[in-house]
């Protein structure tokens, strides 16, 4: 997996190399695909970004969002790749969702290099916690409760089985040296806020999903957090939750939001973009957006970005494999 | 004192320009589709729900919107009953028994007047009872587990065919045909594909909107093409109004007696607005006795059913709003726009959306407001707009359907299934099954079956853990009542209901 990755990287910087000159002319207006219905997550990455492309000029008119739902977004996925080949006024907003679908091929037969990974700015990450009277202090407490016996914590999350809040207690668990992750009970709900109301009445024991989604609650005095899924704590108003990784367990789990490009666009139009996500998220107007969003650093573009989305999918496969998800 | 500073917040919500238009807009369409005869409420609501999506509208206008077309349509079905002797929707069934004769004795104006006065009064209360209540019972929705969630599901499935239901059997046949579609997509328990054949459009099932859409609005469109109805109704004729203070202070008592009951009947899962103005107008007649000529246009036979089913439809929010289960089936199609506009309602809605559900809730006052204004003053507007033939009404509906429709997800696919749901409407009501438990099934299905899961899952298989907790066993008793009653009282209330509406033509449920 390595070797042509690197491959890859060098073949295109090279070609980045020899088009600094041929500056990519972008078109002046451009489409967003949120592959999500009005509200959600892709369509704030969509509506958002649009708008610092309009206003920091990247893009001389609007950038319209528009809304593909189905699917997980599959739909805008099979879309982008049958129908929008070569199109380089054309980005799809795209997070660890995305990512975890492609890997358990959810797709129906699609994978990752179908399309051009051009960038993420931003990410929500992964957090375990429970009720505020929870007899668990921290993280190894919990997993040692685990350890011991498999059924006695029952976490709950806002995705389907197997899904991006199920990995994620799977990836700690694992990081701790926990055996028999099958076993590992996880109750999918319809959204965080619903698995949450679950853990704050007492009806299960921990919660999983992602950090902007418990901050009201811990503020509010009904949730506590074990760990934050970070490589450090996080700025502002969660520098009190502890990570993982403090407490020994390499754990990271970032839900990072980005964009896609279809294939067959031009080399010139991939580094543009790219280039554009840089500046985007170095410009003052997208911290601005984050801050008041609540999402957290990170941030990669180009082959960088490519290289981490193919490791993540791997990574989600073995996973999937070892707990039966998937085959 | 906390509620009292969350309202005043809602009022800054709900003051805004853009939201006090929209409160006006959906408080105008609601009334005249409340006073269409054949379109309910629950029509109205899922007619107009393609318009907030066309208009692009943010969740608070969307549902500030709604919830006054809502509250109008409430309002709406008494100008028909009054002036036609045909109930605009079947809440407003009773209204018809004072409303009529009041009108044949040239008192049309004060009949319309007085039941304005009931119905704002019936709202009003209701909308109090909703803000004291529902915070109440939010907080304490919070020792709802899985289990009791599904008996508080399977309460609803028992309720639904109880009073609208006219054959238990094509009740449970069309909650079984929403039960069967909402098994379509991924079932989340366990990540796996259900009935989806690869088609990658249906991996997420199949959207309620679209449902609700295809079988309310297409469906309508669909009769009114059969009965080519070309021609507006002629209505009864206007006197000028003379309605003495006296009047006002005479149906107050009433008026009061009748909020109490409807908000009552409507916090109850499954019973709803025509149950409410019933017992309202039935209660009335009983303590007035032989004093009142009930039956022959006593004022108070108006407001009684006016308070009651405008107070049963705020009622009817509260379990919507705070469990996630909705009171009747114009909250069942709100419920779907809700939870379409990513807000999942339940116990936490009341602390992580505050702004909005307080936005909602002081809307309901403005618009309660706005709504006596429109039904008093304005009146001959509607009137007059009652005789608009269908010809122009039904073929804008239909526009704003489909363009509604396909601005959602932009899919063409939603289009035919939209069409495709019109048919199914079309059959079932002509089979004269119900339309409102197909939505239930739709969307109550889903839940139901997640919280089984949960609910043994937490208990590792034991079944016993569905009845463990006295919360639990006290909504299965209430579950039982509501699934036995109706076969002991329902045929002789009903009876009552059909004797009463005497050579009355009732059109589709409504509520």
């Amino acid at each position: 997996m390595q070797r042509p990755i690197r491959k890859l990287v060098l073949a295109t910087s090279l070609v980045f190399a020899a088009s600094q000159s041929y500056a990519f002319e972008p078109e002046r207006t451009a489409e967003c695909i949120a592959p999500a219905n009005p509200g959600g997550g892709w369509d704030f990455t969509c509506r958002s970004v649009g708008k610092v492309l309009t206003d920091l000029d990247y893009i001389e008119g609007n950038v319209q969002t528009v809304n593909m739902p189905g699917a997980g977004g599959g739909v805008a996925f099979a879309h982008t790749v049958s129908k929008r080949e070569g199109d380089e006024a054309l980005i799809v907003a795209a997070s660890t969702a995305t990512t975890t679908r492609l890997a358990q091929g959810q797709f129906a037969g699609m994978n990752s290099d179908q399309v051009r990974w051009v960038g993420a700015l931003g990410a929500d990450y992964g957090v375990i916690a429970v009720a505020a009277d929870s007899p668990y202090k921290n993280l190894n407490e919990l997993f040692a409760a685990i350890k011991e016996e498999p059924t006695s914590v029952k976490f709950g999350g806002g995705s389907a089985a197997g899904g991006w809040d199920h990995l994620k207690v799977l990836i700690a668990a694992k990081a701790d040296g926990v055996e028999n992750l099958p076993k590992i009970k996880y109750l999918a709900y319809n959204g965080g806020a619903e698995a949450i109301t679950q853990v704050v009445g007492g009806h299960i024991q921990a919660f999983t999903g992602d950090v902007s989604e418990v901050l009201g609650f811990v503020e509010s005095g009904d949730l506590r957090v074990l760990a934050v899924m970070a490589e450090e704590r996080l700025p502002g108003e969660y520098a009190g939750m502890p990570t993982a990784v403090e407490q020994g367990i390499q754990a990271i789990a970032p839900n990072w939001r980005g964009f896609y490009l279809p294939a067959g666009v031009s080399d010139d139009a991939y580094n543009w973009w790219a280039e554009t996500v840089d500046g985007i998220y170095a410009s003052d107007e997208w911290k601005t957006v984050m801050q008041q969003n609540g999402l957290m650093p990170f941030h990669k573009s180009g082959d960088d970005f490519t290289a981490f989305v193919n490791q993540q999918v791997q990574d989600i496969r073995d996973l999937s494999i070892e707990i039966g998800l998937i085959k | 004192m906390e509620t009292i500073s969350f309202l005043l917040q809602g009022f800054a919500v709900a003051l805004t320009p853009e939201h006090l238009m929209f409160a006006a807009l959906g408080a105008m369409l609601g009334t005249l589709i409340g006073a269409l005869p054949g379109l309910g409420p629950a029509n109205g609501v899922a007619i107009l729900i393609p318009l907030a999506f066309s208009l692009g509208l943010s969740p608070a206008a969307s549902l500030i919107m709604l919830t006054s077309v809502y509250a109008g349509a409430m309002y709406g079905g008494r100008i028909s009953s009054i002036l036609l002797n045909i109930p605009g929707d079947e809440p407003a069934m009773m209204t018809c028994l004072d409303g009529y004769p009041m009108a044949m004795k040239g008192k049309a104006a004060e009949a319309l007047a007085v039941s304005a006065i009931a119905s704002f009064i019936g709202s009003l209360l209701a909308t109090v009872g909703l803000i004291i209540l529902a915070p109440i019972l939010a907080r304490f929705a919070l020792h709802f587990g899985p289990a009791e969630y599904f008996a508080l599901f399977a309460l609803a499935f028992a309720t639904l065919g109880g009073i609208t239901g006219k054959n238990p059997v094509k009740t449970i046949v069309a909650a079984a045909l929403g039960l069967m579609i909402a098994t379509v997509g991924v079932d989340i328990s366990t990540g796996n594909q259900r009935y989806t054949y690869n088609i990658l459009e249906l991996y997420e099932g199949i959207d309620f909107i679209i449902a609700i859409v295809g079988l309310f609005a297409v469906s309508e469109l669909l009769f009114f093409i059969e009965k080519h109805v070309g021609e507006g109704l002629t209505a009864a004729k206007l006197n000028k109004l003379n309605l003495k203070m006296k009047d006002i202070v005479e149906i107050l008592p009433t008026s009061l007696r009748g909020s109490v009951l409807g908000f009552i009947s409507g916090v109850l899962p499954g019973a709803g607005a025509s149950l409410g103005s019933f017992i309202s107008y039935t209660l009335e007649k009983r303590m007035v006795g032989s004093k009142g000529n009930f039956g022959e246009g006593d004022p108070r036979g108006v407001a009684a059913p006016e308070a009651g089913n405008n107070a049963a439809a705020n009622g009817a929010l509260v379990p919507m709003l705070t469990l996630g289960v909705p009171g009747s089936g114009t909250t069942a199609v709100l419920l779907a726009m809700l939870i379409s506009l990513n807000i999942q309602p339940g116990p936490m809605l009341f602390t992580q959306n505050a702004e909005l559900v307080w936005g909602v809730i002081a809307a309901l006052l403005v618009g309660n407001l706005m709504l006596l204004l429109l039904n008093i003053p304005m009146i001959g507007v509607f009137v007059k707009l009652l005789s608009i033939p269908p010809k122009y009404l039904m073929p804008v509906v239909t526009l704003v359907a489909a363009v509604g429709i396909y601005s959602i997800s932009n899919s063409a696919l939603d289009l035919y299934f939209m069409v495709g749901f019109g048919l199914m409407g079309y059959l079932l009501r002509k089979l004269d099954v119900p339309l409102v438990p197909v939505i239930l099934g739709m969307l109550l299905g889903p839940e139901m079956e997640l919280n089984l899961r949960h609910a043994l899952t937490i208990s590792d298989g034991d079944w016993t853990a569905l009845f463990s907790s006295g919360l639990s066993i006290g909504i299965w008793i209430v579950a039982l009542a509501g699934l036995l009653l109706p076969y002991v009282f329902g045929p002789i209330l009903r009876r009552r209901m059909e004797r009463a509406r005497d050579r009355l033509e009732v059109p589709e449920e409504g509520d």
